[in-house]
Formats: C-alpha cells, structure tokens, sequence
C-alpha cells in the first residue's frame, strides 16, 4: 500500500508560527484512526523538531508519510548544522538564546524528547550545509 | 444526582476563575501540572492536566493542545496574547485566569480533585 504523504514549510523566521504543521499532522492522524498513543508521539516529536528548526536553523521542510504499520516524519533544514550531535542529545544542552529562553524553550530537552517519543531516530548532519531528522513511530 | 466527570466548566466554578477563552468546557480534569517551561511541560505535560501557568502565549496553547492538557490555567493574574487566544479558540483549548500563584491554586485544585471523588 502506497503511504499518505504530506508536506509543509516550516517558517524561519516566525517563532509564533512553530507548531501548525504538527497541529495539523495531528489533526490528520485522530481522523484516519491511528492510536492515540501513536498520534501522540509523532505530535510531540514532530512539534519539538519543528521548534528546533524555527530556533536554530532558520527554518525548514516537513514531510509526513502515513503508512498503516508505521508513521515517518523527515525534517529538512539548510541550517547551521550541529557539530556534536552526541552533545546535543544530551538533556540540558543548548545553544538557545535568551529570547527563545524567555519564550519558555531552550531547555535542551528537544533532542532527547524526541528519541523519547519515536521508534527509530537518525539524525544527519553537517556543519554550514543543514540537518535532516528522520523519525518513525510504529502505529 | 453528582456528576462523576469533574470537568473544566466545575473547575472553573470552583476557582471563581476568570475563563478567557472557552474551549473544550466538558473536557475531563483528571490531574493537574504546574510548569513555566515549555520545553519542560512538553516532556512532562500529564493528559488530561490543569495545566498552572503564567505562559500566556501562542505555544504554551500549542503545547497544551499537543500533549492532550485538559486546560490552562493563567496564575498571578498573568497575561495572554491575543494571537495565543486565537490559537486556543481554534484549537478548543480552555483558558482561565485566577488572581492566585500556582501554589495556591494547585492546593484548591488538589481539594477540588479529592472532594469530588467520594
Ligand atoms: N535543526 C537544528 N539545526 C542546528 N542545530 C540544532 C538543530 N536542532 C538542535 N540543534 C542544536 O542542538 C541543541 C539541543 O537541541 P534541543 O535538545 O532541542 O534543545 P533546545 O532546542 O532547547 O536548545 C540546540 O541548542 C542546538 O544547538
Ligand atoms: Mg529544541
């Protein structure tokens, strides 16, 4: 069977903008039925990946495949890249900026929220050229 | 007859609140969170939360809506933006306002949870 796929822009510089494409995915998932565990997990995994995109890379792409047995979310961005992704897993470690910080984020808990919430987690990266996140989450 | 559902509408009855946006009234309460930190809550938020907060903005409604929080509750009088209460309107999200800190406001809602249960 052939995967739903859907794909949004992620705004660079639109901090107030960070979540509609995970409200929406969300949204998407309750409708075609999938768990509420399921819809859950990508929702917040898709959400923390998209804030890190607004914050640290300038924004981005999202694309959303909806398969029976397994959802996957790929995040784009041509942003600065991270240099020490296994630092930036870390609980704690960031880089936020004290606007983001005054926002309520910045905590450094994006990353390994993410691993939290998904089955499969891969993360490529490279300085100055931008970071590719692809997760899945069995439904 | 007692309802057994405590819902946000008997909550915000029970804290004289202030209810700012509408939302979800028939939402169930089933715990409650207190927490400034948006990345913070969004790691922790319990489902079906009254969430205490003074984050009056755009993406404590988005993180709310996303981990299932049954409302916000605004502490301290504090603040909302207009595009956060927009937000939470489309999103079906309750927020209301009480003049308490999060302390006080977390012991009312500890009794309200307790006494409706017997
Ligand atoms: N898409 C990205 N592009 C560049 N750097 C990133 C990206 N995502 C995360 N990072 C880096 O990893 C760090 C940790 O990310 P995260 O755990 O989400 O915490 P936070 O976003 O609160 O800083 C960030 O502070 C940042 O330095
Ligand atoms: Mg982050």
């Amino acid at each position: 069977m052939s995967a739903l796929t859907f794909r949004y822009e992620v705004p660079g510089d639109d901090f107030t903008r960070a979540g509609e494409a995970s409200s929406d995915v969300k949204r998407k998932l309750k409708q075609l039925g999938y768990s509420p565990e399921a819809v859950r997990k990508v929702a917040i995994a898709m959400y923390e990946g998209e804030i890190n995109m607004v914050i640290h890379a300038g924004g981005g792409e999202a694309v959303v495949e909806m398969d029976p047995e397994e959802i996957r979310v790929t995040l784009r961005d041509q942003g600065p890249g991270i240099p020490d992704v296994e630092k930036a897993m870390q609980k704690g470690w960031s880089t936020a900026p004290d606007t983001v910080r005054n926002l309520g984020f910045g905590a450094g808990m994006g990353l390994p929220n993410i691993k939290k919430y998904t089955d499969e987690l891969r993360i490529e990266t490279e300085v100055g050229v931008g970071t590719t996140l692809y997760m899945k989450v069995f439904a | 007859m007692k309802k057994e559902k405590k819902q946000v509408r008997d909550l915000a009855e029970f804290l004289q609140a202030e209810c700012l946006v509408q939302g979800d009234l028939d939402r169930e309460i089933q715990t409650g969170y207190v927490c400034d930190l948006l990345s913070w809550a969004m790691a922790r938020l319990p489902e079906g939360a009254a969430w205490m907060t003074v984050m009056g903005n755009l993406n404590a409604v988005a993180v709310c809506s996303l981990k299932d929080g049954a409302c916000i509750v605004l502490t301290d009088n504090a603040p909302l933006d207009k595009n956060a209460e927009s937000r939470a309107e489309t999103e079906g999200i309750c927020i209301l306002r009480v003049e308490q800190g999060a302390y006080e406001t977390a012991l009312r809602l500890g009794e309200w949870l307790r006494e409706e249960e017997k």
